[in-house]
């Protein structure tokens, strides 16, 4: 039995074929059924996020199940085959136990370190199983994905640094306020940026927001938008009074916020914390603005600089975390090569052979009159025993048609027996 | 009884600060909820120190150095523990229970002994005017840390670095506001500990104010912490200035609790130590 992963993700695949190709949680269950009625494929889940869409399966036959698979996308999205095929990619055995538990990490992520991937694998696992087209690989696999990501979240500092402008922004404004909760923003300029800024800043918590712009009529527009405030220009003043933080985005070729003008506000302020983000090519604020005490200024070049270096920090983490999906990944495969039939055959028989010859030589010590007649009596006596017992159980191993039940038998005779999985104990979630 | 107690608590706030600064290093929680229970543990030894020896001594044990320091490092122990309470501030920890660790050390260096009360002390106002002094001294200790801490996260705010130490520390906002409310209770407790010492003055010299060293100092202080009040409420020092005054006004304190006690000679000064 191999694991296969085949899909697309945001790496390879533009927005466009992702969506075509994206299963709805509704017919997620009708997708499953289909997918596993081919013969090839033994176990299988679908994850789909507005990122990637992967189906996890466990097959025998890997080159039948990957091109049943790939049609079935094909099919059952009705997209022709040759649209999307170059985006696909698929990984066998262990580079797929490592794929998944890379998804599962938030390695694979657009935003690396982001936490929303593990809660879409743990419902599209959760489905998988309501639908019963997952068996007991997937069911290991899939909680060794969600033991490996919590390893990963807990010993590596992986999701803890922002690293886009806007997230270091917000991280900026915590840091000075605390929260962004009842905080008031100032959107200098009308723009498309100031725009987007705002709406990070909004979904972060922040209460009102104010525009003034040049043009005051784009400023209403605006303002309605987020349910804000317009401001004239020329009454820019009031809102620099009023705001807690500042984003300056106009297309003057001057500074529009000088140091003196500010000075002057933060006394009408009562020296109430400001800070300014000054996203503007030119520079709206003069840059001595940021000398005054309790304002703090930050451009578009030193936040970007900022997010750089915790990319840098997070790069490392990256590295450990990889060391333990690797770790993990080998784990693993040992446990699932050990679901081989033949292994535990003779796992099996070893076992009971070595309980046999055990038992026989210490009741041969109590009893040191036997002949030697009597001794290879009872040798074939206790044999006998043993392989009686282990007929049922092996003929039933040994039949290959049902495949996922017979993986399901291993599994349980190997936890019964305590048959040594090479992959040694495990810690379930 | 008392020593052993007090001896246990030093151990706790030796074992608290390794693992508070440990926390501080590798950021892992439950250092800093270890260091936490640690202290905790502590504080309940070190109070059963000071109730002990209020008893074999028969008097409020803030007689001598040994006794105030134990008895202020008791109040810094406390102080943490309740604005744990509220703020969920890790590295407060880090820095408050260092300073306990250092207050019971020397404390520990000194004699132990109970020795009979002084006539001067035994006064109904002794026990007021100690714990209203040393509980606002408390709580300016606590306004002081905010005070640091402000300083070095402002600078790394304006020089925008984001590294390490920004991460650990706490925002602004907390520390000011914390600064603010520590300012807001230390300075009635400040007012009142001179105020009890005063009545106490007159039944004990037959003086409200003497001028003495320590008397002098601990005014200095009253006016540096009513300036600050003053300048925030009316134009608004907060931020910067008042994490300053926050650090001036807590030397001020040190000075007139340690300083004066060792430099200056006065009536405050009862023993040798």
């Amino acid at each position: 039995m191999e694991l296969i992963v085949i899909g697309l993700s945001h790496k390879v695949t533009s927005i466009e074929i992702r969506e075509r190709l994206a299963f709805k949680e509704s017919e997620m269950a009708k997708a499953l059924v289909q997918a596993q009625s081919f013969p090839s494929v033994k176990e299988n889940m679908i994850l789909s996020t507005c990122n990637r869409v992967e189906i996890y399966a466990a097959s025998r036959e890997t080159d039948k199940a990957i091109l049943d698979l790939k049609n079935f996308l094909s099919q059952y999205h009705d997209l022709p085959l040759k649209d999307f095929e170059k985006n696909l990619y698929f990984f066998v055995g262990e580079e797929a136990v490592r794929h998944i538990f890379r998804v599962a990490s938030s390695l694979d992520s657009m935003v690396i370190g982001e936490p929303q991937i593990l809660g879409q694998i743990k419902s599209a696992y959760n489905i998988a199983t309501e639908s019963k087209s997952s068996g007991v690989i997937l069911h290991r696999l899939l909680h060794r994905a969600f033991h490996v990501a919590k390893r990963v979240r807990t010993e590596t500092k992986i999701s803890n640094s922002a690293v886009s402008v806007s997230s270091v922004a917000v991280e900026l404004a915590e840091k000075i306020f605390g929260t962004l909760e009842k905080r008031t923003v100032l959107l200098v300029g009308a723009g498309e940026m100031s725009e987007l800024a705002a709406r990070h800043l909004v979904s972060g918590g922040a209460e009102k927001i104010l525009v003034t712009n040049r043009t005051y009529e784009r400023a209403i527009a605006l303002a309605e938008e987020f349910q804000g405030e317009a401001i004239r220009f020329e009454e820019m003043a009031s809102g620099l009074k009023k705001a807690d933080i500042v984003i300056s985005a106009t297309e003057s070729p001057h500074y529009i916020i000088g140091h003196d003008q500010m000075a002057k506000v933060m006394k009408d302020r009562k020296q109430k914390p400001i800070f300014f983000i000054d996203i503007a090519d030119p520079r709206d604020i003069e840059p001595r603005v940021g000398d005054i005490e309790n304002v703090y200024l930050y451009n578009i070049d030193e936040l970007q600089k900022v997010a750089n270096e915790n990319i840098k920090d997070r790069e490392k983490e990256v590295e450990r975390a990889e060391a333990i999906v690797q770790d993990e990944m080998v784990k693993f495969v040992q446990w699932y090569q050990s679901l081989e039939v033949t292994p535990t055959i003779v796992a099996l028989r070893n076992k009971f052979e070595e309980i046999r010859s055990k038992e026989l030589e210490k009741t041969l010590s109590l009893l040191p009159n036997l002949s030697e007649k009597e001794k290879q009596s009872l040798e074939m006596l206790t044999s006998s025993i043993i392989n009686k017992i282990l007929h049922g159980p092996l003929t039933r191993l040994k039949q290959k048609d049902e495949e996922v039940i017979s993986d399901f038998y291993i599994d349980v005779i190997r936890t019964l027996f305590q048959l040594p999985d090479r992959s040694g104990k495990e810690e379930e979630e | 009884m008392n020593i052993p107690f007090f001896k246990f608590a030093s151990l706790c706030y030796l074992l608290g600060t390794l693992s508070y600064l440990i926390h501080l290093v590798s950021l892992k929680n439950l250092l800093s909820r270890l260091g936490f229970t640690i202290v905790t543990i502590g504080f309940a030894s070190h109070t059963l120190a000071l109730l002990t020896r209020y008893f074999e001594a028969g008097y409020t044990p803030v007689t001598n150095l040994h006794e105030s320091l134990s008895f202020f490092a008791w109040m810094i122990i406390g102080i943490l523990l309740i604005t744990n309470l509220k703020y969920k501030i890790k590295v407060m920890g880090s820095l408050l229970t260092p300073i306990a660790l250092i207050l019971m050390l020397f404390a520990f260096a000194l004699p132990k002994e109970i020795v009979p009360l002084a006539p001067v002390l035994r006064s109904f106002w002794h026990p007021f005017h100690v714990t209203f002094a040393f509980l606002g001294n408390a709580i300016f200790a606590l306004a002081f840390c905010c005070g640091v801490m402000y300083l070095i996260q402002e600078h790394q705010l304006k020089s925008k670095k984001m590294g390490a130490i920004a991460k650990r520390l706490p925002n602004l906002k907390v520390l000011d506001d914390l600064n603010y409310q520590a300012l807001t209770f230390g300075f009635p407790l400040l007012t009142l500990g001179i105020i009890t010492g005063a009545v106490w003055a007159e039944y004990a010299w037959g003086r409200y104010w003497g001028w003495d060293p320590k008397e002098t100092w601990s005014l200095i202080t009253w006016f540096l912490y009513a300036a600050l009040l003053h300048q925030r409420l009316t134009v608004g020092w907060r931020g910067r200035k008042a994490a300053i005054m926050a650090i001036v006004g807590f030397m001020a304190i040190l000075f007139t609790f340690l300083g004066v006690n060792l430099i200056l000679p006065g009536l405050h000064a009862y023993s040798n130590w």
